[in-house]
């Protein structure tokens, strides 16, 4: 009898990880949101950091070791976005499949052109990425890139799914391909409206709607803004109105604030990212990145 | 006096730097390949008590422990060289030039890039993966010296030449384990014993999250170590020697906190580590019979120590910490050493406030207060420091 309730346990035990369905474990979660839409019911998914948190700074938390060990495929955006904290998560997890050069590992900087590429690399000129400014995916036709490719992982590590993640892609490449159309007609307006950046995460999105770039709140890209600075702004910002200063939800608000009530103009919130300010997924997140910036034009 | 106006000279100059354009450098690679990075740190101390005189009543203190020099000087440089050997190897390597202008090979060491399911092996000269500390770098701490325990049981910390095995397993909570043999040449450790594999140890540790804002990490470690001929006490002059075993095992717990796990704002740090050691062997004082005659005898003891430290940002760039550590130095049998081992009762102990401000993630100036009893006598001390790191972005484990 023994015999067989252990039987049944090893069973249970060596079925669950044939049936598993792919780990993905992404750095940034839009990229959770991409994996979902492309991996459906297929994949688990994860995400190591969340919409409140600055994915410059994390901290190699244990918790994201632990995760990092049992993934099959690592999602992230790379161009230096995660230097501080993913190298010792990929050193410890000792987990050969999501190194650097496997399969396992997706960097969707590399699917896509990226905007300030530095032809010279000082620190003097703040925590600047070399390889270019990672905010790649504010650019809403950056996803049509990153998830074709990311499709095609999905499916070479996962070929006996290979059929579900195709159905999934093309379905996901539509129904994104109306949404870009819908969005760029409706962000028209927004061609050349004047604003003011807390960090240089906003550049891909002004490329794609045209926003025009007046100063950024940081002195120096990852300093916090100073009196010094702000106080210039302000006065550039007389000569040179803007209509709306910009942020993410993990961004301390008090500088724009201080800027907005002063320069008269609203201090924006807006989502950066899925899983803040309503944003539940991508097609949201555009949908509200864009009805704010709007409502803040009028 | 001195201290403020140089405190003073220090903060106009920076200033000055601030409000002056940043000098114009042209870099030929926007990447390096390997990372190489250079961590520049110096500082200046004031001291109550003579630290050349430095002793902690009851314990052996290895090589380059105490509280440094007085006045204005550097610290060690750090130049560290890191980079992917192939798919299969990783490999870094850092050496310290002290202030002497003396060159040591701090870390070289190469790992497997996942060998297999969670398994890491690396070979080479490393700091040991016990406890919490043991594996940061200088330019890591929060506070500009390590706490009693790890001063007086490791000699600031065990590193040495061996290999390493370290196991992460595959669940949602960290765990990992490790194992790891040493040459055994350094303190704790001495002479290379047993044909110059004179250490091992083996720890665990885990760790996960408790909702978005809390992570923690514990640990328990064992090392058993052969000391052979271990200097201490004046290594530079008459040093004393001990022969034997020595067994050092620590309980390690950190949690840290931000809200919503957004360190970028605010965020808290505890981090706390119980140390204990047990040796038996045989003690000589004084072993090339400098100041007279060698004694040498029996020496067993078995002593503990602990620190507790609490590291704030209360707000962008600043940050504030305190720490009080203690030393039990035990019940020591040292037959006809006794008297060199006697404390009198007395318990080292010490209090310690730091400041430190950071411009960028690569910059760090730090002011720290401690109140030092590690002797009778108590030693007011006051650190200014300064951490900068040029070259590669540095990555810190948790």
């Amino acid at each position: 009898m023994h015999k067989y309730i252990l039987l049944a346990v090893l069973g249970v035990l060596f079925m669950a990880p044939a049936q598993a369905a792919l780990k993905v474990f992404t750095c940034e979660p839009e990229w959770m949101a991409l994996v979902q839409e492309l991996g459906g019911a297929q994949v688990t998914v994860a995400s190591a950091t969340t919409a409140l948190q600055d994915p410059h700074h994390i901290e190699a938390r244990p918790s994201l070791i632990a995760k990092t060990r049992q993934a099959d495929l690592l999602v992230c955006t790379g161009a230096g976005l995660e230097a501080g904290w993913l190298p010792p998560l990929l050193r410890t997890a000792g987990n050969a499949r999501v190194q650097p050069g496997q399969p396992g590992y997706f960097e969707a900087a590399s699917a896509v052109p990226l905007l300030e590429v530095q032809t010279r690399a000082d620190r003097a000129e703040g925590d600047v990425h070399p390889e270019g400014n990672p905010h790649l995916h504010l650019d809403a036709r950056n996803f049509a890139r990153v998830a074709e490719q990311l499709a095609a992982r999905l499916k070479q590590l996962d070929p006996a799914n290979a059929a579900h993640y195709s159905t999934r892609y093309t379905d996901f490449a539509h129904r994104w391909q109306t949404a870009l159309v819908r969005w760029e007609r409706e962000a028209a307006p927004l061609k050349g409206m004047p604003v003011v950046y807390h960090h240089r995460s906003w550049v891909y999105l002004a490329h794609w709607l045209g926003l025009k770039e007046v100063n950024v709140l940081e002195p120096k890209p990852g300093l916090p803004p100073t009196a010094a600075h702000l106080t210039q702004l302000l006065a550039q910002l007389k000569v040179q109105p803007a209509r709306a200063i910009v942020r993410s939800a993990y961004e301390d608000g008090r500088a724009d604030a201080w800027l907005s009530e002063r320069a008269q103009i609203p201090a924006l919130v807006l989502p950066y990212t899925v899983g803040a300010e309503g944003a539940d997924d991508l097609f949201k997140l555009f949908e509200i990145t864009i009805a704010r910036l709007k409502e803040a034009a009028r | 006096m001195r201290f403020w106006f140089i405190l003073f000279c220090f903060v106009a100059s920076l200033s000055v730097a601030l409000a002056e354009e940043p000098p114009v450098a042209k870099a030929s690679t926007a990447s390096f390949n390997p990372d190489i990075s250079l961590i520049l740190s110096g500082g200046y101390a004031q001291l109550s008590n003579d630290p050349d005189r430095y002793a902690l009543p009851g314990f052996m203190l290895g090589a380059e422990t105490g509280p440094g020099t007085r006045g204005l000087s550097l610290a060690e440089s750090e130049l560290v060289m890191s980079a992917n050997v192939d798919d299969l190897f990783y490999g870094y390597f850092m050496a310290s030039i002290a202030p002497d202008n003396s060159i040591s090979v701090e870390e070289a060491a190469v790992e497997t890039r996942g060998l297999a399911e969670g398994i890491t092996l690396r070979v080479g000269r490393f700091y040991s993966g016990i406890g919490y500390l043991n594996t940061q770098h200088p330019h890591a701490w929060d506070f500009a010296d390590v706490p009693l325990a790890y001063r007086a049981f490791l000699a600031n910390r065990y590193a040495d030449d061996g290999v390493q095995l370290r196991w992460v397993a595959p669940a949602d909570v960290f765990v990992e384990f490790g194992a790891e043999w040493f040459r055994g040449q350094n303190y704790p450790a001495g002479g290379a014993a047993n044909n110059g594999q004179g250490a091992a140890s083996a720890f665990v540790h885990a760790g996960g999250d408790v909702g978005d804002s809390h992570a923690w990490r514990s640990g328990l470690s064992y090392l058993r170590a052969q000391a052979l001929g271990r200097e201490s006490g004046a290594i530079d002059t008459a040093p004393d020697a001990f022969s034997g075993d020595s067994q050092v095992a620590i309980a390690d717990f950190v949690w840290k906190w931000s809200p919503h796990g957004n360190a970028t704002q605010t965020n808290f740090k505890l981090q706390a580590e119980y140390l204990w050691r047990k040796e038996d062997g045989n003690f000589t004082a004084d072993v090339n019979g400098i100041l007279g005659p060698a004694v040498s005898d029996a020496y067993r003891a078995t002593q503990s120590g602990w620190y507790v430290q609490t590291v704030y940002q209360f707000m962008p760039q600043w940050r504030a910490g305190l720490r009080y550590d203690q030393l039990r130095p035990g019940d020591i049998q040292a037959g006809a050493n006794a008297a060199l081992f006697d404390t009198g009762g007395h318990t080292p102990r010490r209090a310690s406030v730091m400041l430190d401000w950071s411009r960028s993630e690569f910059s760090r100036v730090r002011l720290q207060l401690s109140s030092d009893h590690s002797q009778p006598d108590t030693d007011s001390q006051v650190f200014v420091q300064y951490i900068m790191s040029l070259g590669a972005h540095g990555a810190h484990a948790f």
